[in-house]
């Protein structure tokens, strides 16, 4: 029998190093979104089942670890099609998506418009680096679909780190753009 | 008004760990290192940069933090939400080998972002984000 205190300790010992093994999977997705990877091959590699990992995985992070690698496949997506000099297919295989009906469905859930209709549309806005970098939602007066995924109205990110404006209008899966 | 910004602090969960990882991985010289334990305050700091420091710090070691804030805040470290820092160097590539070379956790390899800028993230032992940006 051990002591309650030393039963604790060790409870919660385990637990943050099953945080710590949520967090190298989310850090693996960020590191290797464009590689053919999917849930199976990312619980293989922390030794977890699919299910437990995303059970766990959602109750971490508020998402499951599928929508994870959608959303960071969607937003350099984006960022691909803005710079205008890849195709559509071009596009989806590049960030690791196998199916473009996949890339498309979730590429429209996630910004508000199908990848066909958003690339045109940053070929007509023109590609000013800076205003590449502000939710382009913003600046739209139209208050139409944001063609940048960021559907976060009023946020300026002029003068922030960039790695930080890009974190706050990363599209987030919870906030999915209305369509 | 002349003010600078004299020190950054992160936590940190192995005093030890974290003060390798700064010295040897990414070359900080450290200035000072003082308390025992898991209380320990290590300052470190970029050689020729003597204005500017990083404390190593416990977290948490405000008496005023709860125990159910103690166990959030660890929490977060060990999912890698908590602390992070924005370091900048003339010579990117160089430095990623350095710490790849390591058993360094990698978050992200030199890339060139859509807003201009070409930066890098891997993890500190204490589960802190640090990213990396190529001045030029």
């Amino acid at each position: 029998m051990c002591p309650p205190e030393l039963r604790r300790a060790r409870i919660e010992a385990q637990r943050l190093s099953d945080l710590a093994r949520l967090r190298r999977v989310r850090d693996r997705t960020d590191r290797e979104y464009a590689q053919p990877l999917n849930v199976e091959a990312l619980a293989r590699g922390v030794n977890m089942s699919a299910g437990h990992l995303s059970r766990q995985f959602r109750a971490a992070y508020g998402e499951s670890p599928y929508a994870y690698l959608m959303t960071r496949r969607i937003e350099r997506a984006a960022a691909l099609l803005r710079r205008g000099d890849l195709s559509v297919t071009e596009v989806c295989f590049a960030v690791g998506c196998a199916s473009l009906g996949t890339f498309t469905t979730r590429f429209t859930e996630l910004v508000g418009m199908p990848p066909g209709a958003f690339r045109r549309r940053a070929a007509q806005a023109g590609t000013d680096p800076a205003e590449a970098a502000v939710p382009a939602g913003a600046a739209d007066p139209t208050g139409a679909a944001d063609p940048a995924g960021t559907a976060e109205p009023g946020i300026k990110v002029e003068g922030m780190p960039a790695c930080v404006a890009k974190q706050v209008t990363r599209p987030v899966r919870n906030r999915v753009a209305r369509v | 008004m002349k003010l600078t910004i004299h020190t950054s602090v992160l936590p940190h969960d192995d005093p030890d760990a974290s003060l390798a990882f700064y010295r040897d991985v990414l070359g900080f010289e450290v200035r000072s290192d003082v308390g025992q334990g898991r209380m320990r305050w290590v300052t470190v700091g970029p050689p020729g940069q003597p204005d500017t420091s990083l404390l190593l710090a416990p977290p948490a070691a405000d008496p005023g933090i709860t125990e159910d804030e103690r166990r959030t805040i660890a929490e977060m470290m060990a999912k890698g939400t908590y602390g992070w820092i924005l370091l900048a160097t003339p010579d990117l590539d160089e430095v990623f080998e350095k710490v790849q070379a390591g058993d360094t956790e990698v978050v992200q390899e030199p890339t060139e972002q859509p807003y201009g800028v070409r930066d890098c993230a891997f993890r500190d032992p204490a589960g802190n984000l640090v990213r990396i940006q190529e001045l030029r």
